[in-house]
């Protein structure tokens, strides 16, 4: 009977305290409509949360990054100061949906523009122009074209596009292994289980050029494949597309793109394509 | 809408084989693992009972992600022990098995455990006033009637080890849940169907297996 009552007494305080975080929810977004009743909105942005260089959510809270800076760019484009972006976590798997359900206006999230993706969305741009590539120990020089990876163990991201091209296209017979995160491939590089990690080159390098791993890895610079980075939007809305394509060329040509580049790049030694031209949607 | 399964470009029957033969092996191991967890749990020995209790309190209880994970990422890239050679692909496989089997041994251990409680305490009387060593008691004795017992709740197990085979991915071994990964990354416009094919084929792997082992537990239960 104790413990039935102990039972009863936990699942009491369960309920209250979900309907207590609910209301918390609750008058939170009412607070966000408040202000939003005060003149100005957010906009909601999909980027990645853990790629340094391009996407990451720091420790105290801040967004650092290629695609965070052309984000903020394009935002203020559209009207918004960066005080007004929300920038909400889109995974490679929820890309499509999350544009298509309308929770984020705009994805910037190392989002390679391809045919099955346009049918579910648009896209604007592209952006940037990356190349798979491989990140090797900076004291190895075993690996100059993709053939030679036949006889070396890899390793990427479970399903990722960069797994899937080395096992149909690149070297079919490279012993290549799948991790979740690029974290857990680093672990493996640096003990030597594996001797190349392999993904977009724009990726690597900032994994190169973190703090913790600075010296221990260099990028090969081979160009596997053309990954052209595009912003995802809802399909069909012509007008926004239009407009962040507006952005997106006044931020080359003002020379903003080249600093976002610079700034997030320069570190890892990263050789960055020029700005490519815009296809989408012209 | 389905025209993935067509294309050609993706081996599903071939990735669900592997999930399949990842089921079996790691089903054989566990039972083997399980069986000995049990006798340890239920000797004379208070080492092994100890011992018994520990691991399956603490392997059960740790996320099988971890385990299988720990078993890739500590053992094999960071000390280097590999469970014989091969490349990556045969490597993460054992590993999967290996990491399967720790954690559904427990499992198998606790529900035998529950079947030896049914068997009646006089039958272990008997047999040890027959002379049998404690070995014999638990080999000829209780054992035979406590798995006539728990084959229901082994099924049980059996059904929950299929689906864990899915973690497995993670480590990056090629079966269903990998192949569903890959196929999301390409296939943006056809999530539901992706998903809608990989939730039937376990349900074809496991519903079956759930039909045949009730029919057979029913028929061999002892009724007392």
């Amino acid at each position: 009977m104790k413990l039935f009552k102990a039972g009863a007494a936990a699942a009491v305080a369960v309920v209250l305290s979900l309907t207590a975080t609910a209301c918390g929810g609750g008058s939170g977004s009412a607070g966000d409509g408040g202000t939003a009743g005060g003149g100005k909105d957010k906009i909601v942005i999909g980027i990645k949360f853990d790629q340094p260089g391009l996407g990451l959510k720091t420790p105290d809270g801040k967004f650092a990054g290629f695609d965070v800076d052309v984000a903020t760019y394009v935002a203020k484009e559209l009207g918004y100061q960066p005080d007004q972006i929300e920038f909400k976590q889109a995974v490679s798997a929820e890309r499509e949906n999350l544009i298509a359900n309308g929770d984020v206006k705009l994805v910037v999230a190392t989002y390679t523009i391809n045919d099955k993706r346009k049918a579910k969305v648009d896209f604007a741009g592209p952006y940037f122009l990356a190349h798979q590539d491989l990140l090797v120990r900076a004291d190895d020089n075993s690996i100059t074209k993709a053939e030679d990876l036949n006889k070396k163990k890899l390793c990427s991201v479970t399903g990722s596009t960069s797994a899937q091209n080395v096992k149909t296209k690149l070297a079919p017979e490279a012993d290549l292994r799948e991790y979740p995160g690029y974290s857990e491939c680093l672990t493996g590089l640096e003990n030597k289980a594996v001797d190349a990690l392999t993904t977009d080159g724009s990726i690597l390098a900032g994994y190169a050029a973190q703090e913790k791993n600075k010296g221990k890895f260099k990028l090969a610079g081979l160009k596997l494949s053309d990954e052209p980075y595009g912003i995802g939007l809802k399909k069909g809305d012509k007008e926004l597309q239009t407009k962040v394509n507006a952005a997106l060329k006044k931020m080359v040509e003002d020379g903003s793109w080249q600093k976002a580049v610079d700034a997030n790049f320069g570190p890892a030694g990263y050789q960055a394509e020029p700005a490519p031209q815009i296809t989408e949607g012209s | 809408m389905f025209d993935f399964l067509t294309s050609g470009q993706y081996d599903v029957l071939g990735a669900f084989w592997v999930t399949v033969q990842l089921t079996l092996y790691s089903a054989a191991g566990s039972l083997i693992w399980g069986l000995m967890l049990a006798g340890m749990r239920v000797s004379p020995v208070p080492l092994m009972r100890s011992f018994g209790t520990a691991y399956v309190n603490i392997v059960r209880n740790t996320p099988l992600t971890l385990l299988i994970l720990g078993c890739s990422l500590g053992l094999d890239q960071t000390l280097g022990i590999t469970l014989a050679g091969g490349d990556s692909k045969e490597i993460g496989f054992r590993l999967a098995i290996l990491g399967l089997v720790a954690y559904t041994g427990t499992f198998v251990c606790e529900a035998l455990r529950s079947g030896i409680n049914t068997v009646p305490v006089g039958q272990a009387e008997a047999a040890r006033a027959l002379g049998l060593s404690f070995f014999q008691v638990l080999t000829l004795i209780v054992l035979p009637q406590a798995f006539r017992a728990v084959i229901a709740p082994l099924t049980n197990v059996l059904i929950a080890l299929t689906k864990n085979t899915t973690v497995a991915a993670t480590i990056g071994v090629a079966e269903a849940a990998l192949l569903m990964k890959e196929m999301l990354e390409n296939e943006a416009d056809a999530l539901f169907a992706v998903f809608g094919v990989f939730a039937l084929g376990f349900v074809l792997l496991t519903l079956p297996t759930g039909l045949l082992l009730g029919q057979v537990a029913k028929r061999v239960a002892v009724k007392r």
